[in-house]
């Protein structure tokens, strides 16, 4: 039988990798994909709960969470490729500027 | 039984599909793996019951989402392999598993407790779809409303972002020169 | 009448208040004058005070409420009674006579308006001393008087010496002073008041040994202030000071305020005799210890400050054995008569350019009679001779010792008696009289001017004629302080008179014979007897070696060991933590956006753990 804890354990996994992906990566993009990973982490925990409390509050939240998660890609890539064609680069380490 | 299958087949895609987005060296791998990682996570939300959500997530990730991500790679050269200097690696892998197993020890601590009230509980003999339809226009009206507002704003500006400067290209560059060479 | 109190009082504060505005410009004549007058004008309440008390009765004044704290009340309250009323004139007389005599010292000190504002400060503390009806009043004046003598000492504190007696006079002073406080605290613990009255009237019915240990911790303080052994050397050394100085505050009045003390705290004393013959057997040998260092002493001040020590030993007897009259009467006379041959000395420093060493002067008589005239009835009268001042009250003090039947301190006395004639005289005559010496080193002494001489007379007078007051002065004051009868037949007192006389005047005698002649031969010089009076008996140099050695090291070691290596280092290493966390934690902001999202990740670990482990106290 699968409990609720299976799926907060897969949660916790899964957050995890994209912590990982956050930590570890230095390109911009894939930053972005970590970020989604980490959204996607939590909607599944989300709609665990709800289903097991029965209270549809959950999938309330990863609802608006998808809406969240989609006009974040749109502003972000946005900045992203306007970033690109000044510096040519998306990587992390050439955004220095706010290094006092 | 087919539910607990269909878990750990999911559990193990989805994993492994996450872990080579966060790990591979070539965008276009990443990106591939997202996506199919996505299309697993609706998997879960369809054994959960919540084929609402399962649906908006193929839609909105899978299609709206990554072709956005698709369309955004092809600004930037996405043959190559992602040239990445990651430092301390062992640093992010050391606070992702403390943190894992932080998130683990509290999600497994014994707080469910039988006295949590549902707020907008479940109805008998009724679909998701109505069940989420019921919801989201009485109780959740107003940030639904709102969330569009937001989607329409986050529309334009990523076309204006996106658009708006392709011919002022070469002057930005040299307002960015200036700008280091003041630095 | 209260206005006349007020004015005593408050007359020597405004002078010194108002000079004290002139303290850092150049001399000024009309600063001296003014505290002159004022002190004169204190001089006159005095004396008007003295007439009314001696109609009336004591002055019982209360000012207001000074201190008002818990179960402490202490009025700012004065008492003009017999004692603080003689206590008074005495004071304001010398002061006012010191002030004039130092318009003429000071004449060429740059710091001439400092002077007379410290001067005047110091008469003010001393009245607060003597006419404070309580015992934190008291204590104000004597840390007053500590104070203003500090401060006089180091007048010239650019000179080292000066500087480092100053210190000496205010520490040796502290050590004494945390025994008076000692007794103090005992006296509030125990009765629970400061008052004069109330405190006497409540040790009557009190547990001897605490009266005892109140009585011992009182008597520290007074020994402090009046320089007895084994608080002695400071006194020597305060001659560094101006002279007026060492005339009026470590010969007339302050080194007295110890036996004004003892005088005031007679109804205690009274009750513990055991105590009070302790205090007479230090006195004696006081007299004998300081006496025999004056004997070959040749520096001008220091002889008269052993004297002065010596006498303050007398005086101690006197008060000690419970005659206590007998000791204000020789406070009295010995105020003016030490007063004088200080002023006298200061005359004669003036005319030898500050020279101190009596073996390079003799004959001075030639060109200055007056003082020398003076000086020499000062010495007669310190010596005892019939009919000046200090033959009535010294002989008295011999009489109350043999009264006691304490036969070794009216021996002591006796010694002692002798020597002050013999060192007096040697004093004079290696001063005024005998060789020349002076030409030898080209000083041309002058004498002082008239308005300076004119200031001594009235001390002169009054070391002549002070001691016919004798009558009038115990009937006076013994309204208030006890009685002390002497049990002597007419026969015994006679004898002891004339035997007192006599060592006196053959000490005398022996003097002018001796160094008419040209003194004593030069192989006196290397006997162990006169190293060590010279030396003082080595006891500076004691102290030095066993307590200020052993101090300094101990010093040395906590500043180098504990300041530095302990509490510096711990300031300094606060510092360091502080700076090395600002050096380290700076690398945190380095604007790189990877790193930043560690740190948060980092925060985000250190929260998920503290809502694991931390449990808030319910």
């Amino acid at each position: 039988m699968i409990t609720l804890t299976h799926y907060l354990v897969l949660t916790g996994i899964l957050f995890s990798i994209g912590l990982v992906g956050v930590m570890r990566r230095t390109n911009l993009l894939m930053l972005f994909f970590s970020t989604e990973i980490l959204l996607n982490a939590v909607n599944v925990g989300f709609v665990a709960v709800s289903k097991y409390y029965g209270d549809l509050s959950g999938q309330m939240f990863s609802f608006f969470i998808i809406a969240v998660a989609a006009s974040e890609v749109a502003v972000g890539l946005g900045l992203l490729i306007l970033w690109y064609k000044r510096n040519g680069s998306i990587d992390l380490n050439s955004l220095q500027m706010m290094k006092g | 039984m087919y539910e607990i299958i269909a878990f750990y087949i999911f559990s193990a895609l989805t994993i492994g599909m996450f872990t080579i987005v966060v790990l591979s060296k070539n965008a276009l791998y990443a990106m591939s793996a997202l996506a199919g990682g996505m299309i697993f996570i609706s998997g879960f939300f369809f054994i959960l019951g919540a084929e609402f959500l399962g649906v908006v997530q193929i839609t909105v990730y899978s299609g709206a989402v990554m072709a956005l991500y698709a369309f955004g790679m092809m600004f930037f050269d996405t043959t190559r392999d992602v040239k990445e200097n990651i430092k301390n690696k062992k640093i992010a892998y050391t606070l992702s598993i403390l943190s894992a197993i932080l998130i683990l020890a509290i999600l497994c601590a014994p707080f469910f407790s039988g006295a949590i009230q549902a707020n907008y509980p479940s109805l008998q003999n009724t679909g998701n779809i109505q069940m989420i339809g019921l919801v989201l226009f009485t109780k959740y009206l107003v940030p639904f409303e709102l969330a569009a507002i937001m989607l329409l704003v986050a529309m334009i500006a990523g076309i204006v972002l996106a658009s708006k400067k392709m011919d002022l290209e070469e002057e930005m560059s040299e307002e960015c020169d200036v700008v280091k060479e003041v630095k | 009448m209260e206005k006349f109190v007020y004015i005593a009082l408050f007359a020597p504060l405004l002078s010194s208040l108002l000079v004290a505005l002139f303290a850092a410009r150049p001399k000024m004549l009309f600063t001296g004058i003014l505290a002159s007058a004022l002190i004169g004008l204190s001089m006159v309440a005095s004396f008007v005070l003295l007439i009314d008390v001696n109609a009336n009765g004591a002055l019982h004044v209360k000012m207001m409420d000074w201190i008002d704290a818990g179960n402490l009340h202490v009025p700012f309250g004065f008492v003009v009674d017999q004692v603080s009323v003689i206590m008074m004139v005495t004071v304001t007389l010398v002061s006012t006579i010191v002030h004039i005599y130092s318009i003429g010292y000071m004449d060429h000190d740059k710091s001439f308006n400092r002077f007379f504002s410290y001067l005047s400060a110091f008469v003010f503390s001393m009245m607060i001393l003597v006419m404070s009806d309580n015992f934190v009043g008291l204590f104000i004046g004597w840390e007053g008087v500590g104070l203003c003598s500090w401060l006089l000492i180091g007048f010239w504190y650019h000179k080292h010496s000066a500087s480092w007696a100053a210190n000496e006079a205010f520490i040796m002073n502290r050590i004494a002073d945390l025994g008076m406080l000692m007794g103090l605290f005992l006296i509030y613990w125990q009765i629970g008041s400061f008052q004069y009255d109330i405190v006497f009237a409540a040790v009557k019915s009190m547990d001897i040994t605490i009266v005892t240990t109140i009585g011992t911790f009182l008597f520290i303080g007074a020994m402090g202030k009046s320089a007895q052994f084994p608080l002695h050397t400071w006194l020597a050394d305060a001659m560094e000071g101006p002279t007026p100085v060492s005339a009026l505050i470590h010969a007339a009045t302050m080194v007295t305020a110890g036996v004004y003390l003892v005088i005031r705290c007679g109804e205690l004393y009274t009750l513990i005799p055991h105590i009070g013959f302790a205090i007479a057997s230090l006195g004696a040998f006081v007299a004998v210890f300081a006496a025999s260092m004056a004997l070959v002493n040749n520096d001008l001040k220091r002889i008269i400050a052993y004297s002065t020590l010596s006498q303050l030993g007398y005086m101690f007897v006197a008060a000690g054995l419970g005659a206590y009259w007998i000791a204000l009467f020789h406070l009295m006379t010995h105020a003016f008569f030490k007063s004088l041959l200080f002023l006298g000395a200061g005359n004669v420093m003036h005319a030898m350019h500050d020279e101190l060493n009596i073996k390079k002067m003799g004959g001075l008589y030639g060109s200055m009679k007056a003082t020398a005239i003076l000086m020499s009835v000062a010495s007669v009268a310190l010596a005892g001779i019939y009919p000046f001042a200090g033959f009535f009250s010294k002989d008295k003090i011999l009489e109350v010792a043999f009264n006691h039947g304490a036969y070794y301190l009216w021996f002591a006395l006796f010694i002692g008696a002798g020597m002050t004639a013999f060192y007096s005289f040697r004093l004079v005559m290696l001063v005024f009289f005998g060789e020349k010496e002076h030409p030898k080193y080209g000083i041309h002494p002058h004498e002082a001017q008239p308005f300076v001489i004119y200031a001594l007379m009235p001390l002169g007078l009054l070391a002549i004629i002070a001691g016919f007051f004798e009558h009038s002065f115990e009937g006076f004051v013994t309204r208030l302080l006890s009685h002390y009868e002497v049990h002597l037949s007419h026969g015994t007192e006679w004898a002891l008179i004339a035997g007192t006389s006599a060592i006196a005047i053959s000490g005398i005698a022996f003097a002018i014979y001796m160094y008419s002649r040209g003194g004593f031969s030069k192989s006196l010089e290397n006997r162990a007897c006169y190293k060590l009076l010279i030396n003082q008996y080595f006891i500076p140099k004691l102290y030095a070696m066993y307590i200020m050695r052993p101090f300094t090291v101990l010093s040395h070691f906590i500043w180098q060991k504990i300041d530095v290596k302990i509490v510096d280092a711990t300031v300094d290493m606060i510092a360091k933590i502080v700076y090395g966390t600002g050096t380290k934690t700076r690398q945190m902001q380095n604007g790189n956006l990877s790193d930043m999202l560690r740190w948060m990740i980092v925060g985000m670990v250190v929260l998920l753990a503290l809502a694991i482990f931390y449990r808030p106290m319910v």
